[in-house]
Order: structure tokens, then C-alpha cells, then sequence
């Protein structure tokens, strides 16, 4: 059995909520739009879904949309808000660190004449709430900045970047995502007037997620053809997915006292990596400490290509990343690492380390052992003395 | 238990390979573990009428068929390694007045070097498994690579260049077999690759066209220059030296009464020599780079059989080793249109005794 270091890639599937969701893939199947009693039971359960996400975002409900989960929340933020404010203005300011689906999107409205501000961080992948201040002009109508970066794990200071973009009456998205399990999301103590969450990285299914958007935020559908979700997101809703969403949600960050334990609990886990991993030479945590997720360790070795150490800690029964699931198989250089200034060479080895709740101390004092063993075997390989590593085979 | 890599382009012969190993591992035999290999960046979703080896349909195909033998499959990216030692590697042969042997250099510095490598460090493996039609065995403590057993696919040609070191940690797998076999059990076996056609042409160089390339890579766009014959005279205008190879016909725009084909190219003066059928066949040659599988030559002076490209009949011979690094093969019977850069390999019987790279003379 595999110890799976990578809940932030995507998480199993939590028993509560695939009871919960068990109903409405066999009884109750009907279409939330219908009159009839198999629509109106569907359409109770997403009301009730509607209404528990809210309420654990401190939204109302009617200032939420399910969505297809994070890639679609993006980008149904970003063209949605930039077009309804287009006759106002056309400049975006964002990041260097997002993620590929905010800066693809962003890509896409500039390819439209949009203008967009990709704005530097330090060396911890932090960005500088006073440079959102600055970059904000008079034709700017929204910053978007993810919550928590999904490959070093580092935290954005958002309620800092809300109040500024309140006070300049610019509106502001955060991508959730990666912060759901973890980190406040009152979204008025936030000040943000859009917010993004995917059911799968909390223990819920794959294709559903919730977009928050403030009431009285304008935003132009992405999809055509249906009136649903108050006709901003057309298409028969997922109903067994939206209560599954709800229902993880409400197992993550229904209890604020149990979700406090498991942050903490969280945090030695990193630390017991992060103390094994430090003793490993020509490495380097990247990322902030302690402004980090604390399910997140990240790393960078020299002299390695992470995607051999990734395999090589698959073939030991560690399943980790080299930073984001969704960039593997290119050995295109992390946009993430680049803008935090890591060096070329570490870059190339960089590994992520993402626990959940069902992660135990033996399984990563197990995986960071694993993790030095196989940084030393890679290594020997990389060399470029070839080919003392080829041993003869006895008997072959 | 050990583990061992199996090289997997999405073709049927690869296919084949990776699944007679998880029938061994399934049999208690070593663990098995899929690679495929990106050699250069795919060009995204434009349609390719030619499929080759590199394309992203390859890679598909590959995974569905280590899915279907139920071992672990992964992609390694080499696109900068296969870039400089493979395609730089190509063109610079061209430029040189020289004909390239990429699928040699691919095997040496790609499949036997650097996957070989890579299998010990990321896969924690012993040995690296391919496709090629080839044997190997043990004769008196020391390793020998011999021709497959279908002589009409034997590969051995492009895989002089594995020693001791290297053929110890190889395995070929369909050694024994017949490309009918092959295809016969990958339809039995239900694999995705059972009916791939075959690959013929290079696989960075689409449609065969290799001029492209040069000018992309080398910036070479090919300067007209002078066809001269053997007596130095002008016969004709060609379009850059680099465009031609030695054996050459077509593409000359010559009017002579008999056929004339490339004989020579040289790239200092920017000339292409021609010659008829005649001129071109030769009594012997010089190579230079030689390597011997055994890693001693046989001796100073021995008789063997020359094969001068992948396809030719093998030759009798008798090879004289002179300096570091060369040997003279003089033959018992013309060969026709031995290419500059083209690998001379050298056979006794079966086995192949290793090679050489035919020099400028």
C-alpha cells in the first residue's frame, strides 16, 4: 500500500461523503429543473448544499455557483468579471505564482486587449500587498491572487490585498483551492468579492466545485444554454457531486476546534519531514515558513531531475509530485520557482510533500527516509561519468 | 528481485518486448517497468498525417499497453540530450560532407547510455529491455551480441556500439522471434500496438526531408555550388553540399547519357563529385571510431564479413587496425558506395564483432 504524499494533487474520497453522495447517483436521479417530485427532491438537496457552503463561508446562498471545480472557476472569475467591467476599464493585476489556469486565462483576455499586471514576489513567493496598491490604476477593475500556492504551499497576505482593493473599489478573486481544508474563508472578513473551491482537494469528488461571487459583482456566463445557478453557469447541475462538496466542507470545516487540532497536527508532520529532509546536502526548502499551508513541504536538490526522484520514490511506495500535477511529463522549468528566484539547477529538482488527514507520523518518518535514499541513488545516476552505475548481473 | 526497464516507442516490436517480460515477472521472474521516451517536444494539437515514434499518439499508445500488461509506465523527457547527440549530432554530419546514422547514435547515447543510466537511479533497475531484433549471449566469461534469429529483421547493424558493460544490463527479448511471431502474439495478447505500421523514416525528420532541419538547427540554407566529375570537370549546379549523400541519384539535374550518382562531397570547397554506377564501387575502405564488442580486437589483422549500411549483403573482408582508433577493411569483392558516416560493422558467422565509422578519404 502506498503512502500518498500528494493531498495536493487530489485527496480519497471520504467515506461520510460518499454515503452522502450515494442517494443521488441511484434514487433520487432527478433534474434539479424539473416540477416533478424526482426534480423537487434533487432540488432540495441542491438548496441544502447551496445553503451549507454558503453559511461555511459566511456567504449568502444565493451568492454561490457550482462549478466544474478550480480550472473552471478561474476562468469563468476572471473573462466573467473582466468582460462585465470591460466598458470601465480593461486592466487585471495578478501574480507570477498563479496558477496555470488564472495565468492562461489571463493570456486569453490579453490576446482580447485586455492589459494585465503580473506582479513580482520575494523569495518565499510572497507578494507585496503595497506593489497591488501601486499597480492599481484608474482603468483596473480586478486583482486576482490565489489564496495558497499549490506547489510551495505559500500563503498570500488576501485580507491585507482585500482592504486595499475595497478602498480602490477594484474587485478581487481568490482562488481557495489549495486553502480549503486549512485556512480561514469568512469572505467578508477576507474582503473578497469572488472566491474559489474544488471539492477534491478536501476529501470530496473529482469535477465539482463552488465559486462565491459577492452579490452585486457583475459576471458574464462562460457557458451558454441553460438558466441554471440563477443563469450564470448554464447546464444540468452535478447534484450527487454538489452535495458531496457540501458535505466534505462541512466534515473539513464544520468544527473549528477539530480543524485547529488537525492544522496543528499538520505542522509537526511537515516539521518531522522538514528536520530529515535538511540533513540531505545541496537542498533547500522552498517557500515561507511559518506563512505556509501545513500540510505543504517542499524542496528543492541540485543535481537531480525531480521527475526521476518522483519516480523512483513511486517505485518505493511513496507517491509524491515535483510541484504540480498539472505540469508533470514537461520539463518546462516551474514558473513558481523561477519567480521566487530559486536557483536553475534546483529548480530541476524540485519535490512536493503534501499530507491529509488520513496521514500518519510512521508514514511520513517512512516517506522522508525514502526520500534521502532515493536523492542519493538519482544523483548517482545523473552523473555524467557514464555508465559506472551498470552493475553485471549474476548469471545473467 | 530485480527490475527491469522496458524502452517503449508505441510501436508493435516495444509492445511485444515489455509483455514477454510481465509474462516472465508474472512467472516469478524480474519486475518490469514501462518508459517511454520524449525524444523532441511534440507540436501540440496540429494533426500529423505521419505518425512517428515522438508523437503524442506514440506515448498514448504505449500507456494503454503497459496498462493492459499491468506494470508501472512512465515518460522520460531526453529531449535535450536526443537534441545534441542525436539531431545536432545529424546535421553536423551532413555538414561535414558525411552521411548520419541517427539510429546508431540514438542507440549508444540515448537507449544504452543515458536510459541505461537513468533505470539505475529512477527505476532502480539492472537492466534496460528494447524492442531491437537482435541476441545476445555468454561465451567464455564475456558477452556476445549475435544476429536475431529472423536474419531479415536483424538490427545488429545499429547496435555495434554496445561493450561489455552495456550488453551486460541489455536485454532483447524478441531476439529469438519472427516479426510474424511478433505481431501474431500482440494480436493474441489483445495490445493496442498489435497492427502499428511500421516505422521507416527518421523520426525527427518528418517526411523525410531533412533539409528543413539543417536550416533550423545549423542555419544552413545551402549555397549553389559546382558538380564536378571525376576528371574535375563542371557537369552541373547543385544546392548546397549538405543536401546530398554519398550514393545519391536523384536531385542531381544531370543529362548524361548513363545514370551518375554522388561519390564524394566535399564541404570545403562546396563541390559534389559524381561518378557512374561504375566508379562507385569500391575494393575498401578506412574506418575510424572502431569498437570491438569483446573490447579486444579478435587481432592486428583478421578476416571477416563487412555489412556498410543497414540493408546491403554482408561482404568478406580482411581488417588491418592501424593507430588508436582505425582500421583499413579491404574486401574480397566491391562494395558499392561505401558512405562517409555510416557505420561499417563487422560479423563473423553470426555473431557481430563490432565496428566502425566509415572515414573521408
Amino acid at each position: 500500500m502506498a503512502i500518498y504524499l500528494d493531498h495536493a494533487a487530489t485527496t480519497p474520497l471520504r467515506a461520510e461523503v460518499l454515503e452522502a453522495m450515494l442517494p443521488f447517483l441511484t434514487e433520487h436521479y432527478g433534474n434539479p429543473s424539473s416540477i416533478h417530485g424526482p426534480g423537487r427532491r434533487a432540488r432540495q438537496a441542491l438548496d441544502e448544499s447551496r445553503e451549507a457552503v454558503a453559511g461555511l463561508i459566511g456567504a449568502k446562498p444565493r451568492e454561490i455557483i457550482f462549478t466544474s471545480g478550480a480550472t473552471e472557476n478561474d476562468n469563468l472569475a476572471l473573462a466573467g468579471m473582466a468582460w462585465a467591467a470591460s466598458a470601465r476599464g480593461r486592466h487585471l493585476v495578478t501574480t507570477a505564482v498563479e496558477h496555470r489556469a488564472v495565468l492562461q486565462t489571463c493570456a486569453m483576455l490579453e490576446r482580447h486587449g485586455f492589459e494585465v499586471t503580473y506582479l513580482p514576489v520575494d523569495r518565499y513567493g510572497q507578494v507585496d500587498p503595497t506593489a497591488v496598491a501601486d499597480a492599481i490604476g484608474s482603468h483596473t477593475t480586478l486583482v486576482a491572487i490565489g489564496y495558497a500556492n499549490n506547489e510551495v504551499g505559500t500563503i498570500q497576505p488576501i485580507a491585507a490585498i482585500g482592504a486595499i482593493c475595497r478602498a480602490a473599489g477594484v474587485t478581487f478573486y481568490t482562488d481557495a483551492t489549495q486553502a480549503a481544508a486549512w485556512l480561514p474563508l469568512d469572505v467578508d472578513a477576507l474582503q473578497v468579492d469572488a472566491l474559489g473551491l474544488a471539492a477534491h482537494k478536501v476529501e470530496g469528488p473529482k469535477g465539482v466545485g463552488a465559486l462565491f461571487v459577492r452579490q452585486g459583482t457583475n459576471l458574464i456566463p462562460q457557458h451558454q444554454g441553460g438558466s441554471q445557478e440563477r443563469q450564470r453557469r448554464a447546464g444540468t447541475e452535478n447534484v450527487a457531486g454538489i452535495v458531496g462538496l457540501a458535505e466534505a466542507l462541512r466534515l473539513a470545516r464544520g468544527d473549528p476546534e477539530a480543524m485547529a487540532a488537525e492544522v496543528q497536527r499538520q505542522r509537526g508532520l511537515g516539521e518531522r519531514i522538514r528536520t530529515r529532509l535538511a540533513a540531505i546536502p545541496d537542498g533547500e526548502m522552498t517557500g515561507a515558513l511559518p506563512v505556509r499551508l501545513p500540510n505543504n513541504v517542499s524542496w528543492a536538490f541540485g543535481g537531480l531531475e525531480g521527475g526521476d526522484l518522483v519516480t523512483a520514490l513511486d517505485l518505493e511506495g511513496v507517491a509524491a509530485s515535483t510541484g504540480s500535477a498539472c505540469t508533470s511529463g514537461s520539463t518546462e522549468p516551474s514558473h513558481v520557482l523561477t519567480a521566487m528566484g530559486v536557483n536553475a539547477d534546483r529548480i530541476r529538482g524540485s519535490l512536493r510533500l503534501t499530507m491529509g488527514r488520513t496521514t500518519q507520523l510512521e508514514d511520513v518518518e517512512t516517506a522522508a527516509e525514502l526520500v534521502a535514499v532515493c536523492v542519493e541513488r538519482v544523483r548517482g545516476a545523473s552523473s555524467e561519468i557514464a555508465p559506472a552505475g551498470i552493475p553485471t548481473p549474476a548469471g545473467a | 528481485m530485480a527490475r527491469i526497464v522496458a524502452a517503449m516507442s508505441g510501436g508493435v516490436d516495444s509492445s511485444v518486448a515489455a509483455a514477454l517480460l510481465a509474462g516472465e515477472a508474472a512467472a516469478g521472474g524480474d519486475e518490469v517497468v514501462g518508459v517511454w521516451m520524449r525524444t523532441h517536444p511534440d507540436r501540440g494539437e496540429r494533426w500529423e498525417p505521419r505518425r512517428g515514434c515522438c508523437s503524442t499518439e506514440a506515448a498514448d499508445d504505449a500507456r494503454r499497453v503497459a496498462q493492459q500488461l499491468g506494470i508501472p509506465f512512465y515518460i522520460l523527457n531526453v529531449e535535450q540530450e536526443f537534441g545534441e547527440q542525436v539531431i545536432d549530432a545529424f546535421a553536423d554530419a551532413y555538414l561535414a560532407g558525411t552521411t548520419p546514422n541517427p539510429c546508431q547514435a540514438c542507440n549508444e547515447h540515448i537507449k544504452f547510455d543515458l536510459l541505461a543510466r537513468r533505470a539505475v537511479g529512477a527505476y532502480g533497475a539492472q537492466a534496460v529491455a528494447t524492442g531491437h531484433y537482435a541476441r545476445i549471449d555468454q561465451r567464455d566469461g564475456r558477452w556476445r551480441l549475435l544476429r536475431a534469429a529472423d536474419r531479415t529483421k536483424d538490427q545488429t547493424y545499429f547496435l555495434w556500439n554496445l561493450d561489455q558493460r552495456r550488453l551486460a544490463a541489455t536485454r532483447f527479448p524478441l531476439g529469438e522471434m519472427t516479426k510474424t511471431e511478433v505481431r501474431a502474439l500482440a494480436a493474441e495478447q489483445g495490445l493496442t500496438t498489435a497492427a502499428t505500421p511500421e516505422s521507416q523514416e527518421i523520426c525527427f525528420v518528418p517526411a523525410g526531408d531533412y533539409r528543413a532541419l539543417l536550416a533550423e538547427r545549423r542555419a544552413y540554407e545551402g549555397e549553389p555550388g559546382a558538380i564536378v566529375n571525376e576528371s574535375g570537370e563542371r557537369v552541373g549546379t547543385h544546392a548546397g553540399f549538405a543536401h546530398y549523400t554519398v550514393g545519391q541519384r536523384r536531385g542531381l539535374g544531370l543529362t548524361a547519357e548513363v545514370p551518375h550518382y554522388v561519390r564524394e562531397i566535399r564541404p570545403e570547397s562546396n563541390e559534389v563529385v559524381v561518378g557512374t554506377r561504375d566508379d562507385l564501387a569500391m575494393r575498401g575502405f578506412v574506418a575510424d571510431a572502431r569498437q570491438f564488442v569483446a573490447g579486444d580486437p579478435p587481432a592486428e589483422r583478421f578476416e571477416a564479413e563487412v555489412r556498410i549500411r543497414h540493408r546491403a549483403e554482408d561482404v568478406p573482408c580482411e581488417v588491418t587496425l592501424v593507430g588508436t582508433d582505425r582500421m583499413v577493411v579491404e574486401t574480397a569483392e566491391p562494395v558499392w558506395a561505401p558512405a562517409p558516416g555510416q557505420s561499417a560493422v563487422l560479423y563473423r558467422g553470426e555473431e557481430c564483432l563490432g565496428g566502425g565509422r566509415i572515414a573521408r578519404t
